[in-house]
């Protein structure tokens, strides 16, 4: 097949589509956390505890969206943690970032162990199926890639909808997104900074969990270690590159899992010419290049980083 | 809730927070031993004696400190000035890469100069690795935190390419692994016989090196005031950006001897397990030190200890090793809490 014509394809667009939605989940908590003001570095490791716990759940004999709300309550778990840390605390939210994602990645390797001591290939559970929307799904190509997917898909974009209309339509999203730029000013309207922003950093983690139990109960069946693979951090590239807007970051999430598709399409066809690394490169460099590319008109939240102490200015 | 600054602790509180950090990870991890059905008090034991219960486990943990020295120095400087490098992992491997290169052969040279050759070469390319987000960061003010941890990625699948091709070892039986480098090129055991290896003795004169750099040097008062205020230091005539590109030398550099050491002092070729991720590892043993090149020594080699007793305690006991990279990953959380409370009272009101 040619090149070109690939593009053209639905199951090119399905894949794309499938590809995207973890890492629309992931977007969508980053960019929660960072519109109030806190990074949080502690995705990489939140996605893979979302993608262990969501799993061994329907393993265990869950339900699977008994297994997505475990998920889910891990996530808010370890985003309690990097919370309490960082913004009553106050500290170092690199330093912290980094630790959470040791500790969530070690941990889940740790019970991961624990609980299957002897197996050596990850066991497989039944995942999310497809459910066609009847009459859009039979729309050519673009009907077909949006709405032939998992039930998990469709509430990644709704999860977009809500963060957006939260964001941008509620007395709470305003309150969010001045706690991100300006929190004396929510001081000031007699809202707790630090409670906004605990809240943002706990629901944000949740949303990166179900972004790492989707790998595991929808695209695929099982966990297996490293599984997550730096999708956190290309994440956080594109919570950058979207603006810190969730419907930009959307379409940056499904631009870049398009690229992902593609490449992995054209490395099938480039017959092993080139090496396969080069093509798995491609994401990452890709990622690197976005940043460098939206930086200079960047507008940050401007308060983000910034640890905020009532009565200081 | 609120923080309030207290005075300067002595040296001796100072000393008693890192012990009270792992105090409490040590309680901490006692649970998840609990959950695996064992006896903390006999696993803590079992790791302690797997880590220094022997001269050969002792040795085993300062060969195992050796990367960890390294990376965590690297750490340390850059975090010194705010410059959060989290790709040592990267400038480890292209450390390793540079020693395969020069070291299987292409130069044909004593080891009295092929050595110090090699080291120059290797801290250069770890420099220049990390001196591309810095660049980013001064100019674009992109992010270096991303663009590090992304780089790790790259740089890995790099070397994937390199050890399948134009490294690969032709006698290698098809493992993606470089040749051998030659005896020029080996740091010699420091006892012979055993694994510990000349590769420490660099380590611990690095640390010296930049402890001195830190506090004797102007580069290294500069370092500090950028980490401690940019604004300040620019207000004060420091050369912000300038200060920051030279602490991505410095860092980046020191990286990359950590691959040198490794692969020259102790494996001997290049494989793609080559670091178990000493990169990511070394922030915990730099935070451990809070910074300090000197503590980062002694951290370095408790860290290893955990690893390399948890190694020989899962071997005894039915728990798995990555209890290791629990404690180790709770330390720095702890940690980084008890720095806080050496500097602030928290009032509760």
């Amino acid at each position: 097949m040619d090149a070109l014509e690939i593009l053209f394809t639905a199951s090119f667009w399905v894949a794309a589509i499938r590809i995207a939605s973890p890492l629309i989940f992931a977007t969508m908590g980053e960019l929660i956390c960072e519109r109030a003001g806190v990074l949080n570095l502690g995705i990489e490791g939140i996605m893979t505890a979302g993608a262990f716990a969501g799993w061994f759940t329907v393993y265990s004999g869950g339900d699977l969206w008994a297994g997505l709300l475990v998920a889910a309550l891990v996530g808010a778990m370890f985003g309690l943690l990097h919370a309490t840390l960082t913004v009553p605390l106050g500290l170092s939210q690199h330093v912290v970032g980094i630790g959470v994602t040791l500790l969530a990645t070690s941990l889940t390797y740790f019970i991961y162990r624990l609980a299957l001591p002897e197996v050596t290939s990850p066991p497989k559970i039944e995942p999310f199926q497809p459910l066609p929307i009847p009459g859009l799904s039979s729309i050519p190509v673009f009907g077909e890639a949006l709405f032939t997917q998992t039930p998990l898909t469709y509430l990644a974009f709704v999860s977009v909808a809500a963060v957006a209309w939260i964001l941008y339509r509620t007395p709470i999203g305003l309150a969010v997104r001045a706690a991100g730029e300006n929190p004396s000013a929510v001081e000031a309207q007699g809202i707790s900074v630090t409670g906004i922003r605990m809240g943002a950093v706990v629901i944000g983690s949740a949303l990166m969990a179900v972004g790492g139990a989707f790998l595991t109960t929808s695209a695929f069946n099982s966990f297996f270690f490293q599984m997550i693979n730096g999708r956190g951090w290309i994440c956080i590239a594109l919570v950058v590159f979207g603006s810190w807007r969730p419907g930009k970051a959307l379409i940056g999430a499904i631009l870049f899992a398009a690229f992902d598709a593609y490449q992995v399409r054209l490395q099938q066809i480039s017959g092993g010419i080139v090496p396969y690394q080069i093509f798995l490169m491609m994401p990452y460099a890709l990622s690197i290049l976005a940043l460098i590319l939206v930086a200079r008109r960047a507008t940050y939240p401007k308060a983000l980083m910034i640890t905020y102490q009532k009565g200081e200015r | 809730m609120r923080l309030e600054p207290k005075p300067a602790p002595s040296l001796a509180v100072t000393l008693l927070f890192p012990l009270a950090a792992i105090a409490t990870t040590l309680m901490l991890t006692s649970i998840l031993v609990l959950a695996a059905g064992a006896s903390p008090l006999s696993v803590f034991y079992l790791v302690a004696k797997g880590a220094a219960g022997s001269q050969f486990a002792l040795l085993e943990t300062l060969t195992r400190a050796t990367p960890l020295i390294f990376t965590g120095l690297a750490i340390a400087v850059a975090f010194r000035a705010k410059l959060w490098n989290i790709g040592a992992e990267a400038q480890l491997y292209i450390g390793g890469v540079v020693t395969v290169v020069l070291g299987t052969g292409a130069l044909p040279l004593p080891s009295v100069i092929l050595i110090p050759v090699i080291i120059v070469v290797a801290m250069a390319a770890g420099a220049l690795l990390l001196l591309g987000p810095a660049v980013l960061k001064t100019r674009f003010g992109v992010d270096e935190v991303v663009t590090t941890l992304l780089l790790n990625f790259i740089v890995l699948l790099f070397v994937s390419m390199l050890l399948e091709g134009m490294l690969k070892d032709p006698m290698g039986l098809g493992w993606p692994q470089s040749q051998k480098v030659v005896a020029e090129a080996q740091l010699p055991r420091l006892i012979q016989g055993k694994r510990l290896h000349y590769g420490f003795v660099i380590a611990l004169a690095s640390a010296v090196v930049v402890w001195v750099v830190m506090k004797k040097t102007v580069l290294g008062y500069e370092m500090r005031a950028v980490g401690f205020n940019p604004e300040g230091a620019r207000f004060v005539g420091i050369p912000v950006n300038r200060a920051l590109l030279k602490t991505a030398l410095l860092s980046g550099g020191l990286a990359a001897l950590a691959g040198f050491s490794e692969v020259s002092g102790l494996k001997g070729n290049l494989t793609l397990d080559l670091s178990p991720g000493y990169g990511y590892t070394g922030i915990v043993v730099a935070m451990l030190a809070m910074l300090n090149p000197l503590g980062v020594i002694a951290s370095a080699i408790f860290v290893a200890g955990i690893f390399v007793g948890a190694d020989a305690m899962s071997r005894a006991a039915k728990v798995p090793s990555y209890i290791a990279d629990v404690m180790v990953a709770t330390s720095l959380l702890t940690m980084v809490v008890a720095i806080l409370l050496t500097r602030f009272w928290i009032r509760w009101r």
